[in-house]
């Protein structure tokens, strides 16, 4: 690999429970990956437009508000607007329940972490998963 | 406490039991590990006794209940006079809805409310507002206008029940609300009790869920200590939270710590806008967390209580007793609860009650076991508000006062935990205190160490989490979660559409206006923004006024 892995951590809509996400990204940084974390309260179209100019791999979104089912696909729909979806994994965590996430995978959020996930979980998975070669 | 030489005779011996028995005893039994810590990574010794406390003085360290440092509570009887107030925090989708959940808890034997408000009407925007899609209605209940908090309160009797409110950043505009309910229903908001929870700092600290700047924020407190010691006297008018500090993964000394010189914060702005300290500060009260580690907890909630007594005392020259009586409410620790066998958290919270109460709150919120999963169900909040009440009525622990008190190892915890906590209150006075710790990123980034260090202890299995990771199972499927509905958002935007069009428009610009005036000033903005809740003003309309003058705060990402 020629470069770090690069993720964009990251709170989509107005959820201020910043823990997993600050847990998270830490935990990426020390596992050799290079983290931006965007702070709280970003709209979709931030969270994108960040993601493109940071030229990151992986956008990893935590949300905690019950909001995930408007929120992390529209991330996704807005990656493909910008046809930027192929390079870029999409992964998701926080209070999501079991049942929402065949929904989110289907509109292409590829896992979805709950409470209690080791970070050594969500680390193999973007490794193994990764869209650029 | 203990006679110097009674004592020298007792260390002796501790060292020949030492030597002797323990030594012995350990190369048969090893013990289970090297090092023995508290839930909060506080070192635990094997054995306490006198000699820990050997400068322990009964009457300066505890006193009698209901007196200076109030170590032992802030009654003379405490839970022999009346049970802590229990107090479930509720509040979902609409006013129709949450109303309701009140209702049912009322029933059940619950004693006081506590209103959980969603995001958008938290961060000040309407339901229509574009950031407001998909959080309509989902932590909380939709509050757009002063039409949706009669329908929350309706065939509620406002001079009988105590509310409290979860609302910081535009807590003058709900407060207001509420004083114009109670109008509606002939109550004075002389007779009104409950609390706001009022408490920016924490928010920049932990919550997120700010608006303005520091500056006009601390003012907006500020009017609310100010107008509500004379229009409504029976009211808490902040609740300082340490529980919000301890959920994003602090330590209980940092909770205590941080919480406290948030405090130091709001008693020093209300001085400086020229209040006197024993008008406002018998209405203060505070806010905890409480965690699995029992003992560490009660210590920590006494150790808080004679340090902010102190701190009133010593360093604001309070006067009024009631000045230096940190109140408190608990709520069991969300963060501690498991998605995983989720049966167990009803254990969990029922060892967080007892802290609670072993600690001396005054009323107390107990978590549901699906809680780590979504909102609660009507039976699993049952549960939770049977669990306070099996503590009250059947465990004996509240039939008489600070029950712990004089245990070696609580007693000495008590004293670690407030030597500690005042180190931290040092630091931040060296800083400038609070708002310029904050600025700084000083106890976001504490916090943060503290949070990872606890993720990497639970991963590399020194701390065990049961259900997590060790004695785990395959998981069955959650059944039954309560479920928003996604229609709530519409019917809010509905709701809107037609308060618009049915209220007097000319009446809500003009008191908007007057508002916009004031802020620009430095007049009490209560007044006016009572005024413009009484005209239907809605409560993105009064924020946006506000944030028009004021700005908006611009969080310092900490990492």
């Amino acid at each position: 690999m020629d470069r770090p892995i690069r993720v964009l951590v990251g709170k989509p809509g107005l959820d201020g429970h910043d823990r997993g996400a600050k847990v998270i990204a830490r935990a990426l940084r020390d596992a050799g990956m290079e983290v931006i974390y965007t702070g709280l309260r970003l709209t979709p179209e931030q969270i994108v437009q960040a993601a493109i100019q940071e030229d990151v791999d992986v956008v990893a979104l935590s949300v905690l508000s019950g909001a995930h089912n408007h929120l992390l696909p529209k991330v996704v729909e807005l990656l493909k607007a910008e046809n930027a979806y192929d390079e870029i994994l999409v992964i998701g965590g926080g209070v999501i329940p079991e049942e929402d996430i065949p929904f989110l995978k289907e509109k292409g959020i590829q896992e979805i972490f709950t409470p209690g996930t080791p970070t050594t979980v969500t680390i193999d998975f973007i490794k193994e998963n990764l869209k650029r070669v | 406490m203990f006679e110097k030489e009674k004592l020298q005779e007792l260390k002796k011996n501790q060292t020949d039991w030492n030597d002797n028995k323990v030594e012995k005893s350990l190369q048969r039994f090893p013990e289970r590990k090297d090092e023995f810590v508290t839930g909060s990574n506080q070192e635990v010794d094997r054995l306490y006794t006198p000699t820990y406390l050997e400068e322990f003085d009964y009457d300066q360290d505890l006193g009698f209940p209901g007196e200076y440092p109030f170590t032992r509570g802030v009654q003379p009887t405490m839970y022999r006079g009346k049970f802590w107030t229990m107090r479930q925090y509720a509040g979902f989708a609409t006013a129709e809805e949450s109303n309701k959940r009140y209702k049912y808890l009322l029933e059940q034997g619950q004693t006081g409310l506590s209103v959980a408000f969603d995001l958008p009407t938290q961060i000040g925007y309407d339901s229509d507002h574009a950031l407001s899609e998909g959080e309509v209605g989902k932590v909380g209940v939709a509050i757009d206008s002063l039409k949706d908090m009669e329908i929350l309160f309706d065939g509620i009797p406002l001079d009988k029940v105590s509310t409290s409110m979860t609302i910081n950043a535009p807590a003058s505009v709900l407060l207001a609300m509420y004083i114009a309910v109670a109008e509606k229903q002939g109550v004075s908001s002389q007779e009104l009790r409950g609390t706001i929870q009022n408490d920016i700092l924490k928010e920049y600290i932990a919550r997120g869920t700010y608006i303005f700047p520091t500056e006009p924020s601390m003012r907006l407190i500020t009017d609310i200590f100010e107008y509500c010691s004379e229009e409504v006297p029976g009211w808490n008018t902040i609740s300082i939270s340490g529980y919000h500090i301890r959920e994003a993964g602090s330590t209980a000394v940092q909770e205590v710590a941080f919480t406290l010189a948030d405090g130091i914060a709001y008693v020093e702005a209300a001085i400086k806008a020229g209040l006197d300290v024993d008008k406002f500060a018998p209405r203060l009260s505070f806010f905890f967390n409480a965690h699995n580690d029992l003992l560490e907890e009660v210590a920590k909630y006494r150790a808080a209580r004679r340090l902010w007594a102190k701190i009133m005392k010593e360093r604001f020259g309070a006067k009024n007793p009631k000045s230096m009586q940190l109140k408190f409410h608990t709520q069991t620790g969300g963060s501690t609860l498991t998605a995983q066998q989720p049966d167990n958290n009803i254990v969990r919270v029922a060892i967080q009650t007892l802290a609670a109460v072993l600690g001396g709150t005054q009323s107390l919120h107990t978590n549901s076991k699906d809680e780590a999963l979504a909102l609660p169900t009507e039976k699993s909040v049952r549960v939770a508000l049977r669990t306070q009440q099996i503590v009250a009525h059947e465990s004996g622990v509240a039939e008489t006062v600070d029950p712990l008190a004089g245990s070696y190892y609580v007693e000495s915890l008590t004293n670690n935990i407030e030597k500690e906590a005042m180190e931290y209150i040092k630091k931040i006075d060296d800083l400038g205190g609070a708002a310029e710790a904050i600025d700084k990123g000083f106890m976001q980034k504490e916090i943060m160490d503290s949070a990872y260090e606890y993720q990497k202890q639970i991963e590399n299995g020194e701390r065990i989490v049961v259900g997590m990771n060790k004695f785990q199972v395959k998981e069955e499927p959650n059944e039954g979660l309560l479920k928003v509905d996604p229609a709530v958002g519409e019917m809010q935007k509905e709701k809107i559409n037609q308060l618009k069009a049915e209220r007097n428009n000319e009446q809500v610009e003009a008191s908007l206006s007057a508002l916009k005036d004031a802020a620009k000033g430095n007049k009490n903005l209560m007044p006016y923004i009572l005024d413009a809740v009484k005209a239907y003003a809605t409560l993105g309309e009064i924020c946006g006024v506000l944030r028009e003058v004021f700005g908006e705060y611009q969080q310092n990402v900490i990492l």
